[in-house]
């Protein structure tokens, strides 16, 4: 694992640090719900871009569609806010077209997992050095409170009015299973331990997954009796062990647990660097 | 001197050169009957100039990735045929509504749905035109031989970077699958246009401004211009936006940019049209045996003659009303159960009769068919 010495002297502020990073000529206010998880996640992001010491030049965040895809019109980087789903594709082009580029996916849990579920798995197949940044609500909130691949069963939504009677995804999981090198869960209650997984994430190389539990009272905190946006972040703080500790635990111990911090990490090859093999031989044989 | 330019190829390896020609250095897709050599000449050939290829999980990602290449400075292309394009026509209109210049190669073959995978077919014509969803103006051009395929592909690219817009090659099974020996372009021969970059500062820069030129120039991701790409309707900007008037100048502005330079983008073969009393209007693969045919009944003292849409969209109005005018029959051959024929009618006068002939079995039409129907219509 690579660690990344903090690139100022002086630290700056904190607001600052996201004030720096915020689209000019942007009109805010934002379309997120006050005390959505987002905000977040997005400071989280630019917190650990700023101690990466990145240019912003050099990033550039995709997205798809819903609620986490907003993100990038908001942010000082280059932006590019797709369809339902396909973020993973578009930002598969702008890297593999120009490797030298950081490109950071954020996206949801319905356009991730849902619409664009076999462009997940595949981008995670290929390792490509993009980093993933699942804001994981379990529900559709920009359409109003539908049900997700992430869904707990019997959990309520707007589609699913007498409990969900579907099984739901485990994002991390599966990510591992179809080939992510390196994958991580935090939530937003633990805001610096999300940092440094967007850290790790950004600074791996391959494709690295970083899963954000996040909330959305407006729909699923409402409609299954979680409370607003602080008690629901206190359920993170209370419901999270760290994979250190989730080792030493039963299975049993571990139902209705976060299991955050690195789940997954190697060095497998990346998909840029192989192909630039190929190009290197097929120019130096002609 | 052997001429080293001479070369027997196959219709859909003439796309590759093509593009290739006019700087293509990034394909995506995904494999389909007839337009699988497209790809294959493509992961052969891209990484020997330093290119990229890649093989993506179906066709939503193909064309989704040709648009992420496209924003980061390289000119792009997939090839599919209608179950593909139809996938990706989501993407398309992406393509559309960000002003992303990027090329389409549709090798047509029969359908609805999976169809006929390998019979030709001219039957997306419309589908060019209309495929995604909202209001737009789309262009695409139609070669009818192996060399045209060359050529047209090359113009394809030029008026994707000139006019920042999807164009899709509207090939056939019949072109895509057959091998005519042709003289590649040597390099000078064909003008290549690259896309207009940014003088402006980044500061001052806006991404989709209206300009003169009916398009606003593009940079590529990481040259310092750090703006929005959205599918949701924009400001000049790229901000998202609900004002009406500025809901009207984007979508003016996708119509405008191409209509206001038509002459720019039209291209027809026009053949023994002066004193033609009966015109052939066609486009694509069936154009070979209009040839034949006129060639034939003019031997035979008719005054027929023919007009070729290499560039079927946007379609040509003006034009087609000027050559037609001294003709009062028009027959318009398809492959497929009428798609132009509906635009030839549009913009001819009432007093004009056209007379549709249409295949759409699986085989082509061929020279004797359209001797039959010009006697038929005479």
């Amino acid at each position: 694992m690579t660690t990344v010495e903090k690139t100022k002297a002086a630290p700056r502020q904190r607001s600052d640090v996201i004030l720096n990073y915020l689209r000019p000529k942007k009109k805010f206010p934002n379309v997120w719900c006050a005390g959505c998880g987002n905000g977040i996640v997005m400071s989280a992001i630019v917190r650990a871009i700023d101690k990466l010491g990145l240019s912003k030049d050099e990033i550039v965040m995709v997205s798809g569609i819903g609620c986490t895809s907003r993100m990038p019109i908001y942010l000082d980087f280059n932006a590019l806010h797709t369809t339902h789903g396909r973020a993973l594709p578009f930002a598969t082009g702008v890297k593999f077209a120009q490797p030298h580029l950081k490109v950071i996916v954020v996206t949801g849990d319905g356009d991730a997992l849902a619409i664009g579920g076999n462009h997940f798995i595949h981008a995670c197949r290929r390792n490509i050095d993009i980093t993933a940044i699942l804001v994981n609500n379990y529900i559709y909130g920009m359409t109003g409170g539908q049900g997700s691949p992430t869904t707990p069963t019997a959990a309520f939504s707007t589609t699913t009015p007498y409990g969900n009677v579907e099984k739901h995804f485990d994002p991390c999981k599966l990510a591992e299973a179809a080939g992510a090198s390196y994958v991580a869960r935090a939530t937003v209650y633990h805001a610096p331990q999300l940092e440094k997984a967007i850290l790790q994430a950004v600074d791996h190389r391959g494709f690295s997954f970083v899963e954000v539990i996040s909330n959305c009272h407006t729909y699923f905190g409402r409609l299954n009796r979680r409370g607003d946006a602080v008690s629901m972040l206190k359920e993170y703080k209370e419901r999270s062990v760290t994979s250190a500790r989730a080792k030493r635990m039963s299975p049993e111990e571990l139902v209705d647990k976060y299991v955050i911090g690195t789940l997954y990490e190697d060095d497998k090859t990346e998909f840029c660097d192989e192909y630039q093999k190929v190009v290197d031989a097929q120019m130096g044989e002609k | 001197m052997v001429d080293t330019q001479r070369k027997l190829l196959l219709g859909n390896l003439a796309c590759v050169h093509g593009a290739i020609y006019a700087g293509m250095r990034f394909f995506a897709g995904y494999p389909i009957t007839p337009s699988t050599e497209v790809a294959e000449g493509c992961s052969r050939e891209l990484p020997r100039i330093g290119g990229r290829f890649i093989q993506m999980e179906d066709e939503i990602g193909s064309i989704g990735a040709v648009v992420g290449a496209s924003v980061s400075g390289l000119k792009a292309m997939t090839a599919t045929s209608g179950p593909g394009y139809s996938l990706m026509v989501e993407n398309i209109g992406y393509a559309y509504m960000t002003e992303t210049p990027c090329v389409i190669i549709n090798v047509q073959r029969g359908g609805p749905s999976t169809g006929l995978p390998t019979k030709g077919s001219q039957s997306d014509t419309m589908q060019a035109r209309w495929g995604p969803h909202g209001d737009y103006t789309a262009i695409a051009v139609a070669p009818s031989t192996v060399g045209d395929t060359v050529t047209e592909t090359i113009r394809a690219f030029n008026l994707a970077e000139r006019f920042r817009t999807p164009v899709t090659i509207l090939l056939d099974e019949v072109i895509s699958h057959q091998r005519e020996m042709i003289s590649l372009p040597r390099p000078g021969e064909h003008q290549v246009v690259d896309r207009v970059k940014p003088t402006a500062s980044p500061e001052e820069f806006e991404p989709f401004a209206h300009t003169a030129r009916g398009v606003s120039p593009m940079p590529a991701y990481g040259e310092g211009y750090r703006y929005v790409i959205t599918g949701l309707t924009h400001d000049a900007m790229g901000f998202t936006t609900n004002r009406p008037d500025e809901i009207k100048q984007k979508l003016d502005k996708l119509r405008n940019k191409i209509l206001n330079f038509k002459s720019e983008i039209t291209k027809l073969r026009i053949e023994m049209m002066d004193d033609a009393e009966i015109a052939f209007v066609s486009y694509g693969s069936v154009s070979r045996a209009v040839l034949l045919a006129v060639a034939l009944a003019r031997n035979a003292g008719v005054k027929v003659g023919m007009i070729q849409l290499y560039t079927v969209w946007p379609f040509p109005d003006d034009e087609l009303r000027d050559y037609l005018a001294g003709c009062h029959k028009v027959i318009v051959p398809e492959l497929n159960m009428g798609q132009i024929v509906r635009e030839v009618g549009r913009v001819l006068p009432p007093d004009t009769e056209i007379h549709s002939l249409l295949r759409y079995d699986g085989e082509i039409l061929t020279p004797m068919q359209l001797l039959e129907k010009l006697e038929e219509v005479m």
